[in-house]
């Protein structure tokens, strides 16, 4: 029997060796966006350097993942959907440095860290997505908690990521007091329990049950360009917030080299790549979103929705009040 | 019964294997220990009690609907005569081929303001908005009862009919000589009798219901596994929602006591095979009523889903999505394989240790292995990661000591640590399974090795293990549907490059697309058929 189990165990490692032998020329990446979004891209770097591009498609706890791998871990570079991410990896330092001209000359200064263990590829902005009916508008986020709009707001979970960063820049902007008034008011304006994507809260925009909504932007073109989903979209307008202010939230998506990258050359290379000015615009057309690098167009899709202004808020101070705005949302018992 | 060397080799393997599947239980359990106090009172200031509320009550509904829907399934089945009693009996037990989360899915997208019902409700009553008129909302706790109930509740049915088709049936005809009715003496004799099997199933479904992750998510019903989530991936505090994982334990552990005593009480019921079962002669008004029952929970359970999934995959499936189910579906494969293949041969181990080795804690190693089996995906996914890790270090350390090439992550970064999730998950499964074919052997055949001069293992090969056979099987096909519908421990735990059927759908979903991913669920659901299939075949004659 145990001698069975045994023969059986080493099977397992057998299967396993794949996954682990180092092949020559490859690039291990941790990744939080979809495969649709980043596939494509990989296979144009493929394609250009021989590189072979290795993915997990985490969905949560790279982190954890990450530090428990310690120096052993195979991962090289590693792709976030948000900020607060970035600097949870910073902060528990499982990243190291990448000096390259090539990515410090393609991005902004404010959207890379200034110690160059992070840089942004795309930024998003977190809109106001508002039924076609209320006509044009023009939207603050401080608004939501607005008495008027009491039943009329829907939106996905207040703990995910892009609401929690939203919430942040709140606290950023106007302290924990008035942050948690803001809170109350906005839950007490909610048409129904925070449940379901940012395109699901289109979709209830669309049957009627509420008439505002907040939602990344992409997600706009997105639907627009599924059978499904285009009605959709078609039932609401897309708002860009505090245009008369400060200007609407953004957040990014971003990448880092792992501290330990066993194939760290590869790594930068693939990093470089994801700068340059064919990826970024293919993130702007597949995705939909901003590209951080000067001079890369946004789709025509995009372009149609109109210029905006964003907030010029430091990404590290809304990273800095990420944990004020989960407890904030805990006070308020937002999802519940 | 067991003596020298070979006495000695079945102890060691028998509770150093047991004690391998307890081990990330014991890590979590460790790992909880030294909590700091403040976010733990931040939480019960706050959001916690509502959780832990959500979870009793979630698992309190879950349980009755299950009982509500499954015990006069059941009755139906076994005691009457009912319309197509022949095809019901096993078409009741279709829905459990059915993930929960598909389900959930399909019916708020059948049943929401935009779905198909409500507009059709609409454009027949000439109403207009939501303000018109009052429709129920799935997505809240009754909703997510409802549905983890429709697809659990064949845990009960299938329990509870064996029961009662395997009751003695002298016992009721002494009932009936007494002067009870047919319907007295089932209720006063027969249902009693069936409940240590029905309690089983209760907790069955109620563990199930514990660890169920990503229904709740989608209805937005916060328990204490979300509670869990917060706490590891919003505040980032590990140490916590281990704390947290341990107080789910206790729940869990209070079942596994409440059915471990229940099932004590098993004893009462005569294992003498049943010859002719005592039939309630129905109305045909009644049997209209119990043949509408009974297909209307085939309908909402298997049927309806499976009908929208396949109109998906007819609408939206194309030749890119085959060729990458290929290749989901071999991965998916493999490790339920692998998965299923370890869990029957561990379970056959601690099945019959249990019964040869006569000592007091010989039924040890098979209850501690069982425990992982309503810890969520997501936590034994934590606990493989902090168990296999440092395991991997020390693999690592060694081989640089001797100056060989390090092999990397062995054990947490390969299918290894996914394939041994699933064991710890799913051994309560195959333990239960064999422990109860394993019972049907008469005591006497275990005594034949001696007067024949035989060794055991011999013996066990020749005797035991084709007696076995059945249930071996049966224990296979079930942990190896649970494998390929298991979601949370795959999600966090893929090695590179990785992707299974049930990840695949489950992002999909996640993003309000599953229409891309029909195909894939279908092919999950087939799969759960083949235990259900065969199940039936093996029925007892």
């Amino acid at each position: 029997m145990f001698a069975n189990t045994l023969k059986k165990m080493s099977l397992l490692l057998a299967v396993a060796m794949p996954f682990l032998a180092a092949a020559a020329e490859e690039v291990n990446v941790y990744s939080y966006r979809q495969p649709f979004l980043v596939k494509p891209l990989f296979d144009k770097f493929t394609e250009q350097t021989g590189v072979k591009v290795n993915v997990v498609f985490a969905k949560k706890g790279m982190a954890e993942r990450l530090s428990r791998e310690g120096k052993h871990s195979p991962a090289d570079v590693l792709l976030t959907t948000d900020i607060s991410r970035l600097i949870e990896l910073q902060d528990k330092q499982l990243l190291q440095p990448v000096d390259s001209k090539a990515l410090v000359d393609a991005i902004p200064a404010r959207y890379r860290a200034s110690d160059n263990t992070w840089y942004g590829l795309t930024t998003r902005v977190r809109n106001i997505y508002s039924a076609k009916r209320l006509g044009d508008v023009d939207f603050t986020y401080e608004e939501l908690a607005d008495p008027k709009w009491k039943g009329r707001i829907c939106t996905r979970s207040g703990k995910h990521p892009y609401n929690v960063a939203l919430v942040a820049a709140m606290v950023a902007e106007h302290g924990e007091a008035e942050t948690l008034t803001w809170l109350e008011g906005v839950k007490a304006n909610l048409a129904r329990k925070p449940q379901g994507s940012d395109r699901a809260q289109v979709q209830a925009i669309h049957q009627g049950l509420c008439d505002l909504s907040l939602g990344n932007s992409y997600y706009f073109g997105k639907m627009l360009k599924d059978d499904k989903q285009k009605v959709w979209a078609d039932a609401v307008n897309i708002n860009f917030p505090n245009q008369q202010t400060r200007g609407a939230h953004v957040n990014i998506s971003g990448v880092a080299m792992a501290k330990y990258a066993p194939h760290a050359k590869n790594a930068k290379a693939l990093m470089e790549f994801l700068a340059s000015k064919q990826a970024q615009a293919m993130y702007a057309e597949t995705n939909m979103e901003y590209p951080v690098r000067v001079g890369v167009k946004v789709s025509k899709l995009v372009a149609s929705w109109g210029d905006f202004k964003a907030d010029h808020l430091p990404l590290e101070t809304i990273a800095a009040n990420r944990k004020t705005a989960l407890v904030l949302l805990d006070k308020v018992q937002f999802d519940l | 019964m067991i003596s020298g060397n070979n006495s000695k080799t079945w102890l060691t393997t028998t509770w150093l294997s047991a004690l391998a599947l307890l081990a990330p239980v014991l890590v979590m359990l460790l790992a909880g220990i030294g909590a700091p106090a403040d976010l733990f009172v931040h939480l019960w200031q706050t959001v916690l009690p509502d959780y832990i509320i959500n979870t009793l009550l979630l698992g309190a509904l879950v349980v009755l609907l299950s009982l509500c829907f499954g015990v006069p399934a059941a009755i139906i089945i076994a005691q009457t005569n009912v319309l197509g009693k022949k095809y019901l009996r096993w078409l009741l037990l279709l829905p459990l081929a059915m993930p929960a989360y598909l389900v959930a899915y399909l019916y708020t997208d059948l049943f929401d303001y935009a779905g198909p019902v409500q507009r059709f409700l609409r454009a027949s009553f000439g109403w207009s908005s939501p303000a018109d008129y009052w429709f129920f909302d799935l997505r809240t706790l009754p909703g997510a009862a409802v549905i983890l109930s429709l697809v659990l509740f064949p845990y009960v049915y299938m329990l509870a009919r064996t029961a009662f088709e395997q009751q003695d049936q002298n016992l009721l005809r002494a009932g009936r000589l007494l002067g009870l009715s047919t319907r007295q003496s089932f209720f006063k004799i027969a249902l009693p009798l069936a409940r240590p099997a029905i309690a089983v199933a209760a907790s069955l479904v109620l563990m199930e219901t514990l660890a169920d992750f990503a229904t709740v998510q989608y209805f937005a019903v916060n328990t204490l596994t979300t509670a869990i989530y917060d706490t590891w991936l919003g505040y980032g505090d590990l140490t916590s929602a281990n704390a947290l994982a341990s107080v789910l334990m206790l729940f869990i552990l209070f079942t596994v006591v409440a059915e471990q005593k229940s099932r004590a009480g098993q004893r009462h019921q005569s294992n003498r095979p049943n010859k002719q079962t005592e039939v309630m002669v129905l109305t045909p008004w009644q049997q209209a009523g119990a043949g509408i029952f009974c297909w209307f929970l085939v309908l909402a359970g298997f049927v309806l889903p499976l009908g929208l999934l396949l109109q998906m995959a007819y609408e939206y499936s194309g030749a890119e999505q085959l060729s990458q189910l290929m290749v989901t579906g071999k991965n998916s494969l493999e490790v339920a394989v692998y998965a299923a293949t370890l869990t029957v041969l561990l379970a056959l181990l601690f099945g019959l240790y249990r019964r040869l080795h006569r000592d007091k804690f010989a039924h040890v190693p098979q209850v501690i292995s069982g425990f992982g089996y309503a810890i969520p995906g997501t936590v034994i996914a934590m606990a493989m990661l902090a168990t296999f890790g440092p395991l991997d270090h020390w693999i690592n350390d060694l081989a640089e000591m001797f100056g060989w090439q390090s092999p990397g992550l062995v054990l947490s970064g390969s299918i290894f640590v996914i394939v041994f999730a699933f064991i710890v998950r799913f051994a309560a499964i195959a333990n239960g399974t064999i422990a109860s074919g394993i019972g049907q052997i008469p005591h006497s055949l275990d005594l034949a090795p001696a007067s024949l001069g035989v060794g055991l293992n011999k013996m066990l090969l020749k005797v035991h293990l084709p007696l076995l056979k059945p249930s071996l099987l049966v224990a296979w096909l079930l942990v190896f549907v649970e494998a390929m519908k298991e979601l949370p421990a795959v999600l966090l735990l893929r090695p590179f490059n990785f992707e299974t059927l049930s990840t695949q759908v489950y992002q999909l979903i996640s993003d309000e697309m599953l229409e891309q991913g029909a195909l894939g669920a279908i092919l999950i659901v087939l799969f759960g058929l083949l235990p259900i299939i065969w199940l039936n075949r093996t029925k007892p004659s």
